[in-house]
């Protein structure tokens, strides 16, 4: 006995819907997400890729089934029945992708906010201070501004990001390092306040799921939260050059105690207030005999002879 | 003509239900409508569309003003001070006169069209060539206006702008000046422009009358806010 | 005349004959210059498909090893050109010269001198950017994105400006040519709801271009001066805004995708139907989704920019209208393949190409819904997952679709049948390359490999390498299709008028049509897509017996 072609549907609609599930969650395809803003981005990949994967599987099969079994037949020359629509078939195949799209769109809206995306510091037309280049409009759009949940402690780490043809700077502003890499401690948000300096970049980094365009003439900005330790790439992701491919770097997220490493490592020497010698002095505003003072020992000369010095020989 | 052949009747041809009663009806009907291609490939006679194809080309020169414009609007919304700072003072006198002699030529334009509507070519001669005239005098103007102006191209953002919306605006002027030439050429022979067939005066005038406004938009957003 | 005079192949002895040089002089017969448009296109396809060998043959490698890094992004740069301006967009112009009068019972386009001046500033215009090698050719993506574009390749970069304003100005008087052939010239029996649906995507694609295309030109201008004048119309040193420009031009640029593919979403809902013998499923879903597609392509232009100098707000805006256009789409793939369900297919290279369309296309779609979601798309923007996505859009969709159009058509152009086993041959090669190709790009994309590069992680080498050896095949699968459109003008069966037994104008005159199209005015005796309406005809009645069911059915 031959299965009814409805129940052959329903089966085949259930199978594809499972398939459809599974692989949207176990594609495989991104790199691993450090930050739990990084794993909402791919919670909607992976939901849209559900619904990709379903409609892919059911076109798809449309079309391979439309090829074996609709054939035309050796010999007829006849045409196919005269159907020129269905409406209830159009209205469904309209409403419900107009749902679907309707679904992602709400969910996006979401998720973007979630990261900080529409925070009203960050993400729209600034105040006037901000902006530092003369006589110049003030900006529109900055970028992603912090997570909006805690998911992080302390308070936000800011890091100064210059981008050049081809490499990236980072300064951070309370330590005074200046460094080719990007160094954070696990867990703490970071706002990234970005420029470019010749033409424009893009910061990326895919563990992240964040890019920010970094535009000559104005301020950007990326806020984030790591919460996962690891070494992840920097990537320049606008068309910077011929070396466009290379102009990459590393960030590093670091338990606490490794951060602490890493600054001290690399933050400037402190000044030191003491010992004068080691000081570059200003020789213009000295005269003679301070000048000499401290060569006159080891030149075997007194003071008293310092002080007879001719005092239009002002040392200039 | 007796080829034509009713169309089987199962079928509705758009709205008209196509059930004449003779082949020769419907011949009768195929001379109003069938005017291109007519039996034994003749070349028929066209429907008149260059009005409209006139129109499209103008949407499109609308769109590329329309960018330039939304470009100097971004600017100038987003700027804190505009014109920027050092900006000279733009003087309005000069560009002012000129402006009412640039809308004042298309109504004296316009009268150029009235006259060959009755048939009245020294009429068309006279008014579109005072309305070239008013042209010229807007781009000698114009020109006058550049020479003494107290800023370049590259002083500021705003001076470019100034340059490049007025320059190319004085560049569609030439054309249109260009055009208005042509017209009155084409006249000097008899019979070419009448009142039944004037496409080249209507076509010269309505490039005008959007050179003319194009001017207005231009002149309100570049001079006087 | 008689029906039977109508259908003779052989144009009565005092037509005029077309030449062969007419092809290369200016000539304003719209089926001339409508193949004119096809023949140049494919030479610059060419070129620009060479340029893609190149850039894969390096990509093979993660080092540049095979050109220098800056020839890379010059050989980048004049690909996507070359293909966007030179190839998809008047190939499109080319059929919709050819078909237009045709297929609404015109003698010629309302502007048949004006169409001929449109047709020549192209091949002129391209020989001009091709040109640009000599002085270094223009390195900054086809984007031109300033500073970079102000700062790399000045002269080439000139030269491309003036190439793309005057293929915009071709394009754009194409256009005029168009609407008003479209919306005046169509025969009296032939209202808007009854002419077929190349017309209706050929509406709608005009208007784009007639909106559009100025705006391109006005940043192009704006660039112009800032290259050569010395202003900072796009440069902050002097005040200006890299953005702005990039507001103009995707004001441009998005519409432009849509200006690529309309014109093969109408090719499609013509070749489908006649060979599934089937009527087109939804007429007029297809034909007001087009005028959808029109409306909402104008409005989405910044969802190329949702990781640059955009407002939060503003991206979440063109998230939505962009995710909106999913819906006429959808509606065209789902009837689409409501045609041929149930139809009787004839798998020839026309048929296979309009499926292999349906089969590509869905997949841009999909990955086109996906990048429209701007937290999605933040990840992936400037990835290869991007480049993935518009192949499959533009190769997979649009060049299927002219592939399709091509063996479709071509016994109508030329007289003569494509061979039917290097179509094949030519089909398979093309498919499984760009599967091959382009798949393996949206993992690398995801996984972290940035696109304009000549050097990358060696991580992704594996990919990489399927990838180019993808794009081999399709430069091979080039070879068949050449063979075959050259040498079946001479060699190939004649066609006669009707070889597809299809409905629509084009095909009630001969093959190749005479020089006025129609010995005398066409009948519209069924409407475009009425297959199956009389399952028993398989010959034409003759006078007697139409005039005597006539008169039966009036008493």
């Amino acid at each position: 006995m031959k299965i009814p072609s409805s129940i052959l549907t329903l089966v085949i609609g259930i199978v594809l819907t499972l398939v459809s599930l599974w692989y949207g969650q176990n594609h495989g395809l991104v790199p691993v997400a450090a930050s739990k803003d990084a794993q909402e981005v791919d919670n909607i990949f992976n939901l849209m890729m559900t619904i990709g994967t379903g409609l892919f599987l059911l076109i798809e099969g449309v079309l391979i089934y439309c090829v074996i079994s609709f054939r035309r037949r050796k010999g007829d020359q006849t045409d196919g029945p005269a159907i020129e629509g269905n409406v209830p078939l159009e209205i469904l195949w309209t409403a419900i992708p107009t749902v679907i799209v309707f679904i992602l769109s709400v969910y996006s809206f979401e998720v973007y906010n979630n990261l900080g995306g529409l925070d009203p510091v960050a993400s729209r037309n600034n105040a006037p201070s901000q902006v530092a280049m003369a006589g110049h409009h003030h900006m529109m759009a900055l970028g992603i501004g912090p997570s909006i949940d805690a998911k992080g402690e302390g308070s936000p780490l800011r890091i100064n990001v210059n981008g050049i043809q081809y490499a990236w700077i980072f300064t951070y502003p309370d330590t005074g390092i200046v460094s080719g890499e990007l160094h954070v401690p696990v867990n703490r948000p970071v706002q990234l306040q970005m420029a470019a300096g010749d033409v424009i970049h893009a910061f990326w980094v895919p563990q992240l799921r964040l890019k920010q365009d970094v535009i000559p003439g104005r301020e950007t900005t990326l806020g984030f939260t790591p919460n996962l330790i690891g070494t992840y790439p920097i990537i320049c992701a606008e068309l910077c050059g011929a070396y466009h491919g290379g102009m990459k770097s590393t960030f590093a997220v670091e338990s606490a105690e490794d951060f602490e490493k890493w600054v001290q490592a690399n933050a400037p020497a402190p000044a030191e207030t003491a010992d004068t010698e080691k000081v570059a002095v200003n020789t213009t505003t000295l005269s003679n005999e301070e000048y000499l003072a401290p060569y006159a020992k080891e030149m075997g000369i007194s003071s008293d002879v310092l002080l007879s010095l001719h005092s239009e020989h002002q040392h200039q | 003509m007796v080829g034509f052949l009713v169309p089987p009747l199962r079928l509705k041809i758009g709205k008209k239900e196509v059930m004449q009663s003779s082949a020769i009806d419907e011949a009768k009907l195929a001379l109003d409508y069938h005017q291109d291609g007519s039996a034994n490939g003749h070349h028929g006679v066209h429907q008149d569309l260059r009005m409209f194809g006139m129109v499209t080309f103008l949407i499109a020169e609308s769109a590329i003003f329309l960018g330039l414009f939304t470009a100097y609007l971004i600017f100038r919304s987003t700027s804190q001070v505009w014109p920027p700072e050092g900006t000279p003072e733009r003087e309005l006198l000069l560009p002012g006169i000129n402006s009412i002699i640039l809308i004042a030529s298309s109504f004296v334009m316009h009268q150029g069209q009235s006259a060959i509507r009755k048939n009245d070519v020294s009429g068309l001669k006279l008014w579109f060539g005072l309305t070239a005239l008013m042209g010229i005098i807007f781009l000698v103007g114009q020109g006058y206006e550049y020479f003494h102006l107290e800023f370049g191209l590259k002083t500021n953002l705003f001076a470019s702008f100034f340059y490049v919306l007025t320059g190319f605006h004085g560049l569609h002027v030439t054309l249109g000046l260009l055009l208005i030439l042509a017209v009155l050429w084409r006249s000097r022979k008899s019979g070419h422009y009448s009142s039944q067939s004037h496409f080249g005066v209507e076509a010269a005038e309505l490039y005008w009358h959007f050179v003319d406004v194009v001017w207005v938009i231009l002149f309100i957003l570049v001079y006087l806010l | 005349m008689t029906t039977a005079e109508v259908t003779k192949t052989q144009p009565t002895p005092h037509h005029k004959e077309r030449k062969l040089i007419d092809y290369f002089t200016f000539n304003t017969d719209h089926k001339v210059i409508g193949i004119q448009y096809l023949v140049v296109s494919f030479i610059f396809a060419a070129f620009g498909g060479s340029f893609a060998e190149v850039l894969r043959t390096e990509l093979s490698t993660p080092n540049p090893d095979f050109v220098t890094p800056d020839l890379y992004n010059q050989f980048l740069t004049m690909h996507g050109t070359v293909m966007i301006f030179l190839w998809i967009v008047p190939a499109g112009a080319g059929f919709a010269n050819y078909l237009i009068p045709l297929m609404i019972g015109a003698e010629d386009m309302a502007f048949p001198r004006l169409n001929a001046v449109a047709f020549w500033m192209f091949p002129i215009g391209g020989i001009l950017l091709l040109m640009s090698f000599a002085v270094g050719a223009p390195q900054a993506g086809w984007t031109s994105y300033p500073p970079l574009s102000l700062m790399t390749g000045k002269w080439g970069q000139e030269i491309w400006i003036l190439s793309l304003l005057g293929g915009g100005t071709s394009s754009i008087l194409g256009a005029i040519n168009f609407l008003t052939t479209i919306l005046k010239m169509r025969m009296p029996d032939m209202d808007i709801h009854s002419m077929p649906l190349f017309c209706w995507a050929m509406l709608a694609t005009s208007t784009l271009i007639l909106l559009s295309t100025p705006v391109l030109a006005a940043a192009l201008i704006l660039l112009s001066f800032d290259l050569l004048a010395g202003t900072h119309f796009f440069n902050p040193t002097g005040g200006g805004d890299p953005v702005v420009y990039q507001h103009l031009f995707w004001f441009y640029s998005h519409p432009a995708v849509y200006i690529m593919i309309l014109p093969f979403f109408g090719i499609i809902s013509e070749v489908l139907p006649v060979h599934a013998r089937k009527p087109i499923f939804g007429y007029r879903a297809i034909a007001y989704s087009s005028l959808a597609i029109c409306f909402l392509g104008l409005i989405v232009w910044a969802h190329h920019m949702f990781t640059s100098g955009t407002p939060g707000w503003l991206r979440m805006f063109f998230m939505a209208a962009t995710m909106l256009i999913a819906v006429p789409t959808g509606v065209k793939v789902f009837s689409w393949c409501a045609t041929i369900w149930g139809g009787k297919l004839s798998l020839n290279s026309s048929m296979l190409f309009a499926i292999g369309f349906l089969s590509s296309f869905l997949i841009g779609g999909i990955t086109g819904i996906m990048v429209a979601s701007v937290p999605f798309d933040i990840h992936v923007h400037d990835t290869y997952f991007v480049v993935g996505h518009f192949h499959y859009v533009l190769f997979g969709g649009s060049v299927l679709g002219l592939f399709a159009g091509i063996y479709h058509w071509y016994p109508k152009m030329t007289g003569r049948m494509m061979n039917e086993t290097l179509g094949r041959i030519h089909f398979i090669l093309t498919f499984v390359g760009l599967n091959l190709t382009f798949m393996p790009m949206h993992e690398l994309g995801l996984m972290g490999m940035n696109r304009r590069v000549a050097l990358y992680d060696p991580q992704f080498q594996g990919l990489n390498q399927l990838s180019t050896i993808g794009a081999y095949m399709m430069g091979i699968a080039a070879l068949p299709f050449a063979l075959n459109f050259i040498m079946s003008v001479f060699n190939g069966e004649k066609a006669g008028r009707n070889p597809w037994r299809a409905l629509t104008l084009e095909w009630q005159t001969s093959s190749p049509p005479i020089i006025e199209n129609f010995e005398e005015a066409p009948i519209l005796w069924a409407k475009p897509y009425d297959y199956g309406i009389d399952t028993e005809e398989l010959e034409e009645e003759s006078v007697s017996e139409l005039l005597a069911e006539v008169s039966a059915e009036s008493k």
